[in-house]
C-alpha cells in the first residue's frame, strides 16, 4: 500500500476518537479505586450519639469525651467566667459567631444551651490540634492580657471561654459547637439536638 | 582503560559474548561506567549523589526487615514497634538504622541540592534533571511523613492530624478531601493501614522509577563540575572530552571512599546517638497515640521544620498553607529563575555569594525556629527569614542577567 492512499485526516480523527474513548474508560475504571479510599460502611456506622454525665463536674472543670472520633469538651463555667465573656469582644475575630459553625440554639455570647455548660468540639479550626484550657485570668507567656480561655500549643491560636477565636491567630473561625441536648439536669447527649430545633 | 573483560579467561569471555548477543551487558557497562566520561575536577560535594543512592538502598533493606515484624493496626502498631526494639534479635539496630537513616537521607539530599545551587548544576541543559530531582524530593518528603505515622506514637498521630488538615484549607473540596485521605472522620486505623501501604509499596515504587529517570537524564547531559564548564565542548581527536575521565574506575573508587567515610559517621551516630536528642526521633513519639491529648509542643522532624516555620509565620490558615506550598514549589523553577550567563559560584561574582549565604542562613534559622516553642519574638523572626527566603528567588531573577561576572576559563581548573 502506498502512502498516497492514506487519508491522514481520517486517520487523525480515528486516533483522536479512540484515544478519547480509551481515556474516558480509564477514568471511569479509576472510580472504584478512588472510592475505596472513602470512609467505609463500618466507619460511617460508628457515629452514634454519646451520653455524658455532667453532675460530677466541679466549677471550672473540663471533661473530654469522644464523639465520632472528635474530642468534645464539656466545661462547667463559673459565674465570673460567664460574666467576663463580654469583656474582650474587641480582640475577637468573630464575637457574634457569624462565620462560625454552631447550632442555632447555641448562639450568642455563651454559645450554649445553658450558659453554665459549654459543650464544644475541642479541635482547633486551624489544623485540628486540641487546645489546652488555660482558665486563669492574667498575663501568660503567650498573651499579656489573658482573660482565660483555650490556647492551642500547635500554632498558637487563642480562644475565649466560649471557644471564640482571637484576632491575628491562624485559626479562621470559632471552635465548632456540636449538636447536643440535655436529657435531664445531669446528662448531656452529644450528637442529638433538642427536640424541635435545628 | 578498564574493560569489562579484564582478567577474564577465554571461557568467561566466550560466555560474556553469548550473553551480549541476548542482553546488552557490555554495552551498558561501557555507556554508563567504563566509557562514561565525567569531569576530572569533582570535589567533596559530588559524593552526595552516590550517597543518596546508598541511603535509598539502606532504607529499602532495613524497611523490608521492619515490615516483617511491624503490624499496621491502631491496636497493635505501637506495641509491635516496641516489640521490634526489645524482643526481635537485632531489631533495635534495624529500627534505628531506618529512623536515623531517614535523617541522614535528608542531610545527604539537602547537601546534594545545595551543590546544584553552588555550581549551577540545574542550569540549561540540565533543567529536567533538576525537575526530576525535585520530584524525588517531594516523594521523599511524602515517604518520610507516611513513615513517621506508622509507630503510632503521640507525634505520629498529631503530626498526621496537622498535615492532613493542611489539605482542609483548600476552599470547597478541603473537607471531603481530608476525609478521603483519612478514610474516616478522624485519624484512625483506616488511616494507619493505608499509610502503611503507601509507605512500603506505592511511594518506594515511584521513587525507584524516578531515580532511574533522574540517572537517565544525568547520563544524557553528563555531570557539570565546580567550574560550571561543559567538558563536552573541548574534545580530543578521539572524541573524548579532554577534561573527562572514565567513571569507572576513577569515580567508582572515589565514591567507594566516600561511602566508607560516610558509613563511619553514620555508624557512630547510629550506635551512640540514634535519636539525636529528640531531633531524629522525638520524645513524644515514645508515648502511644492518644486522640484526647495533644502534646504540649507539636513539631515535625527537623527536615520539615523550615517549611513548617513558614506555615507558622502566617496568621491566616489558607495563606499559611499556600505560602508553605510555594516555598517548596518555587524550587522547581530555579533553573529558569537564575538567568546569569555564568553557572558556577566561582565566576558569578560577589552578589551571588552574598545572596546564597543569606538564603542558607534563612533556611537554617527557619529550621531552628520551626522547632522552637514560638514566642512572639520568634514569630517575628520567622517572618523576617520567610521574607529573606523568598527574596532570594526574586533577587536572583532580577540581578542575575545584569550582574558583573568573572571570566570563565576554557578548561576546568584544579
Amino acid at each position: 500500500m502506498s502512502s498516497d492512499d492514506v487519508n491522514m485526516e481520517r486517520r487523525r480523527f480515528l486516533v483522536a476518537t479512540t484515544s478519547t474513548v480509551g481515556a474516558v474508560g480509564v477514568g471511569i475504571a479509576a472510580i472504584p479505586f478512588l472510592q475505596s479510599w472513602m470512609p467505609s460502611a463500618k466507619a460511617k456506622a460508628v457515629g452514634a450519639p454519646v451520653e455524658v454525665n455532667v453532675s460530677k463536674l466541679e466549677e471550672g472543670q473540663l471533661l473530654k469525651v469522644q464523639w465520632r472520633g472528635q474530642t468534645i469538651g464539656v466545661l462547667r463555667r463559673t459565674p465570673e467566667m460567664i460574666s467576663d465573656l463580654g469583656k474582650i469582644d474587641s480582640v475577637l475575630a468573630d464575637p457574634e459567631s457569624v462565620e462560625s459553625e454552631q447550632p442555632e440554639y447555641a448562639g450568642g455570647e455563651p454559645r450554649s444551651l445553658r450558659p453554665e455548660y459549654l459543650v464544644v468540639n475541642m479541635h482547633c479550626t486551624h489544623l485540628g490540634c486540641v487546645p489546652q484550657l488555660v482558665p486563669q485570668v492574667g498575663p501568660q507567656p503567650f498573651d499579656d492580657n489573658w482573660n482565660g480561655g483555650f490556647y492551642c500549643p500547635c500554632h498558637k491560636s487563642k480562644f475565649d471561654l466560649s471557644g471564640r477565636v482571637y484576632k491575628g491567630v491562624p485559626a479562621p473561625t470559632n471552635l465548632t459547637i456540636p449538636p447536643y441536648s440535655f436529657i435531664d439536669d445531669r446528662t448531656v447527649m452529644i450528637g442529638v439536638s433538642p427536640e424541635g430545633t435545628v | 582503560m578498564a574493560k569489562i573483560t579484564d582478567g577474564l579467561t577465554k571461557q568467561a569471555e566466550a560466555l560474556l559474548g553469548w550473553v551480549d548477543e541476548r542482553l546488552p551487558v557490555t554495552e551498558f557497562w561501557n555507556a554508563h561506567l567504563a566509557k562514561y566520561y565525567a569531569p576530572k575536577n569533582f570535589n567533596f560535594w559530588y559524593y552526595m549523589g552516590s550517597l543518596a543512592l546508598l541511603m535509598l538502598v539502606i532504607q529499602i533493606v532495613s524497611g523490608i526487615l521492619l515490615a516483617m515484624h511491624y503490624k499496621p493496626s491502631a491496636e497493635e502498631a505501637f506495641a509491635s514497634v516496641e516489640y521490634i526494639m526489645r524482643d526481635v534479635d537485632w531489631g533495635w539496630l534495624i529500627r534505628y538504622m531506618h529512623t536515623t537513616g531517614s535523617s541522614f537521607f535528608f542531610i545527604v539530599v539537602y547537601l546534594h541540592m545545595f551543590r546544584s545551587m553552588l555550581y549551577g548544576s540545574h542550569r540549561e541543559p540540565r533543567e529536567l534533571l533538576w525537575v526530576l530531582g525535585m520530584f524525588l524530593y517531594l516523594l521523599l518528603m511524602a515517604e518520610a511523613f507516611l513513615g513517621y505515622v506508622l509507630p503510632w506514637g503521640q507525634m505520629s498521630y498529631w503530626g498526621a492530624q496537622v498535615i492532613i488538615n493542611l489539605f482542609g484549607a483548600i476552599p470547597k473540596i478541603g473537607e471531603p478531601l481530608t476525609q478521603w485521605i483519612r478514610g474516616d472522620y478522624f485519624i484512625s486505623d483506616a488511616t494507619l493501614n493505608r499509610f502503611f501501604a503507601l509507605h512500603v509499596i506505592a511511594i518506594p515504587l515511584a521513587l525507584l522509577m524516578v531515580v532511574v529517570l533522574h540517572l537517565a537524564a544525568l547520563h544524557q547531559t553528563g555531570s557539570l563540575n565546580p567550574d560550571g564548564i561543559e567538558i563536552k565542548k573541548t574534545k580530543g581527536e578521539d572524541g573524548i572530552p579532554l577534561d573527562g575521565i572514565p567513571f569507572h574506575p576513577y569515580y567508582t573508587v572515589k565514591d567507594i571512599f566516600g561511602v566508607a567515610m560516610f558509613m563511619i559517621l553514620f555508624a557512630f551516630i547510629l550506635f551512640f546517638w540514634p535519636e539525636a536528642g529528640g531531633l531524629f526521633l522525638e520524645h513524644d513519639n515514645f508515648v502511644p497515640a492518644n486522640p484526647l491529648v495533644t502534646p504540649e509542643h507539636i513539631k515535625p522532624v527537623w527536615y520539615f521544620t523550615p517549611f513548617y516555620a513558614i506555615l507558622k509565620a502566617v496568621p491566616d490558615k489558607l495563606m499559611g498553607v499556600l505560602l508553605m506550598g510555594a516555598s517548596v514549589l518555587i524550587l522547581f523553577f530555579l533553573p529558569w529563575l537564575d538567568r546569569s550567563p555564568v553557572k558556577s559560584i566561582r565566576y558569578k561574582g560577589g552578589w551571588y555569594k552574598l545572596l546564597l549565604t543569606i538564603f542558607t542562613i534563612a533556611f537554617v534559622r527557619l529550621g531552628m525556629l520551626g522547632m522552637a516553642e514560638g514566642t512572639p519574638a520568634q514569630t517575628w523572626e520567622m517572618r523576617i527569614w520567610t521574607f529573606a527566603y523568598f527574596m532570594f528567588f526574586v533577587l536572583l531573577f532580577f540581578m542575575s542577567p545584569g550582574a558583573r561576572t568573572k571570566d570563565v576559563p576554557e578548561r576546568v581548573t584544579h
